[in-house]
């Protein structure tokens, strides 16, 4: 509307009668478009699974998302104007991770992208962000590549070599494991952490019994189990997403494969417990944060995340997405912008941000440096094991 | 030994249920010619319709599984045959490209529609059936694998009795020899196909619930890779005939367990699809379909 407006009053000269009447009225024109720009909101993009079989991760990011916008305009916006939220389902597809961001950035014209969980998704959608130059934030792809895209990419959490090495430690010094097996899944973030946690047991003096793979969206693991059980293993980890790990957990008890099972991070979601069931009992994986955690900061955090959602205790992908949204308007407040050149020299200086899932520093690579926390099931819910530092 | 003997049964499990569902092709084809895509939906619906059910039956009893199965198993028959006849008889006699383009229509609108009902979110599928596990040394066979294959051959042999041994199944193999003939000695034609789908998705039917009892995680898209595996088996044991289907089920399911337990998992697809290329390479009809040549 202002735009037409303004190309009319471009116009007026060789129209109007007089020039006096044109340029005041210009003058009105624009002072109204600065006003209206002003008022206008800051739009943050999020493209995340909402829908389909990771949709555990992309529902919970929103949601931290939400709660940390709502807290943010309550408090004033960010430099004083209103945070606008703007989710798009990538429906657990490929390729729709680019389609979605496409459409932010050329559409909804968003100052900055939030998401995504899988590594996949990440890797799709950061060189249309590092083209257009507007930051990206991925909330829980932990893959080293994801961030090795471009300088306009950046994570709140922490990487897989660190989660391997944690893993590797947990299986070799607390479940005593000697011979790990490995059933890695066949996307980026699997067969990264899979290749760390092999060259980190191996380095601990134990030995990888055997490597079996799997693609994401398989149903049937008996055939890998069965293959991993005749080499009699003493740990498995399983490194894919929590869908095909309760499959993986259910498959290998009726097997009668009674070892401890641990995962990364992909395993975090309700479902795990829903659909494993029994199965899952005794299982381990590594985390962004526990609940359970007594810090006042996350303990108000879980109190407000509760009373917003139901009642829905938050997970780890719910604390990183919204320490991400926090983080970002801690990066704009201090770069006084939303431009994105700005706003991304603001979050390659971020030091020391405290959030919920502990203090973020960016590195070098853009990455944050943050602990990994170990969690169980036990009686269908999940408890703090451990919780290991950088 | 007891690993291969192991992977061997698991295989068999999985071959059971892609020999269910390639059945359902393979009748359909048999008597229409034409391949059924909306099938694997419908075996879909099946473990839909075990989901809801499974809530409201008390769970970990015989009765109660035999309860949703059996409905599961009605509720797709009588989908099969509202399905053929509000989307394939208006197209009896029409070119066979178009009836094929219109399965694959009715199969996007059942796995979609899935997703609007359903929700497109994984469901965890109820344990309707008790399960438990037996070990034999090294062997151990779950219950639900047992469940599988004999549920799965009863339905075989009991199909294979009405095919045989039943008039209806003399009118379905009268139509499926010649329409025109079958008609002028008096059998209804549209009863005999209206009949034909009913039993094909009754078995898809009873493969979603056993599917899904193995395998409980369960969404609208479950159908796209077990039907596309059912067909490969169903077209690698002679389209059309019913034993052919069952074996070349059994087949596929034991070649990609074994392919999945070794070092090249990944390629388990690409292997078994590889399989049913040589295999109609030599035998263009399928292992036990009849090459007949088209007379004109």
């Amino acid at each position: 509307m202002i735009s037409l407006l303004s190309r009319l009053v471009r116009q007026l000269p060789v129209l109007s009668p007089s020039p006096s009447l044109s340029l005041s009225l210009s003058l009105l024109l624009s002072l109204s478009a600065a006003s209206a720009a002003a008022a206008e909101s800051i739009k943050f993009g999020h493209f995340a699974s909402l829908t389909g079989k990771e949709a555990a991760f992309g529902l919970a990011s929103s949601k931290g998302i939400r709660l940390a916008v709502e807290e943010l305009n309550a408090a004033g916006g960010i430099l004083g104007r209103k945070v606008e939220y703007l989710v798009e389902d990538i429906q657990s597809k490929q390729g729709e991770s680019a389609t979605a961001v496409k459409k932010l950035l050329s559409r909804d014209k968003v100052v900055a992208i939030l998401g995504g969980n899988p590594s996949t998704n990440s890797l799709e959608a950061a060189p249309l962000c590092q083209n257009a130059k507007i930051p990206m934030m991925a909330i829980s792809s932990t893959n080293p590549k994801v961030t090795e895209v471009g300088d306009y990419i950046f994570r709140i959490c922490f990487i897989d070599p660190f989660q391997g090495a944690v893993l590797a430690k947990f299986a070799h010094e607390n479940l005593q494991s000697r011979r790990l097996a490995l059933l890695t899944s066949v996307t980026p973030y699997g067969i990264g952490l899979s290749n760390v946690l092999r060259q980190r047991f191996t380095a601990l003096g134990g030995q990888i019994v055997l490597e079996q793979k799997y693609a994401e969206g398989d149903k049937d693991f008996k055939a890998q189990l069965t293959a991993l059980r005749a080499l009699k293993p003493d740990v498995i980890a399983a490194t894919g997403y929590y869908t095909e790990a309760a499959l993986i957990c259910l498959q290998a008890r009726a097997l009668g494969f009674d070892i401890p099972i641990i995962g990364g991070d992909g395993w975090e979601a309700p479902q795990l417990a829903e659909l494993g069931g029994k199965a899952v009992e005794g299982t381990f994986y590594s985390t962004h944060y526990a609940a359970t955690n007594s810090a006042p900061e996350v303990q108000s955090f879980v109190k407000n995340y509760r009373a917003r959602w139901d009642h829905e205790t938050p997970e780890g992908v719910a604390a990183l997405a919204y320490d991400a949204m926090k983080l970002y308007a801690d990066a704009m407040t201090r770069a006084g912008s939303t431009d994105g050149v700005k706003v991304r020299a603001a979050l390659a200086a971020t030091k020391d941000f405290p959030g919920i899932t502990g203090r973020t520093t960016m590195d070098a690579q853009r990455n944050s440096s943050k602990p990994a926390i170990i969690l169980t099931v036990k009686n269908g819910r999940t408890e703090f094991v451990t919780a290991v530092a950088p | 030994m007891s690993e291969f003997l192991q992977q061997l049964l698991n295989g068999l499990s999985l071959g059971a249920i892609y020999a269910l569902i390639a059945l359902g092709y393979t009748m359909v084809y048999g008597v229409l010619r034409f391949i059924n895509f909306a099938h694997s939906d419908v075996f879909m619906v099946g473990a839909f319709i075990g989901y809801y059910l499974g809530k409201l039956v008390p769970e970990n009893t015989v009765w109660g599984g035999l309860v949703v199965l059996l409905a599961a198993m009605i509720g797709c028959a009588v989908l099969g045959m509202v399905i053929e006849r509000l989307a394939y008889r208006p197209l009896r006699g029409a070119a066979t490209l178009n009836v094929l383009i219109t399965a694959i229509g009715v199969s996007l609108l059942l796995e979609y529609s899935g997703q609007v009902f359903f929700g497109a979110t994984p469901r965890t599928f109820p344990a309707v059936f008790p399960s438990s596990n037996y070990s034999f040394g090294s062997l151990v066979i779950s219950s639900n694998q047992i469940l599988v294959i004999v549920v799965a051959a009863l339905l075989m042999v009991a199909l294979q009795l009405i095919v045989y041994r039943t008039k209806i199944g003399t009118a379905m193999r009268a139509v499926s020899l010649n329409p025109k003939a079958a008609q002028l000695v008096g059998v209804n034609n549209d009863v005999v196909i209206s009949f034909t789908f009913g039993l094909g998705s009754a078995l898809a039917g009873a493969g979603g619930i056993l599917y899904a009892l193995n395998y409980p995680s369960i969404d609208p898209l479950m159908g796209v890779m077990p039907g596309l595996k059912a067909f490969v088996a169903a077209v690698l044991g002679g389209i059309g005939n019913i034993p052919g289907a069952a074996l070349g089920g059994l087949l596929l399911g034991t070649v990609e367990t074994f392919v999945n337990g070794s070092q090249w998992s990944t390629y388990k697809d690409a292997i078994a699809f590889a399989i049913l290329i040589i295999i109609l390479l030599f035998r263009p009809a399928g292992l036990l379909g009849k090459f007949t040549v088209e007379k004109v």
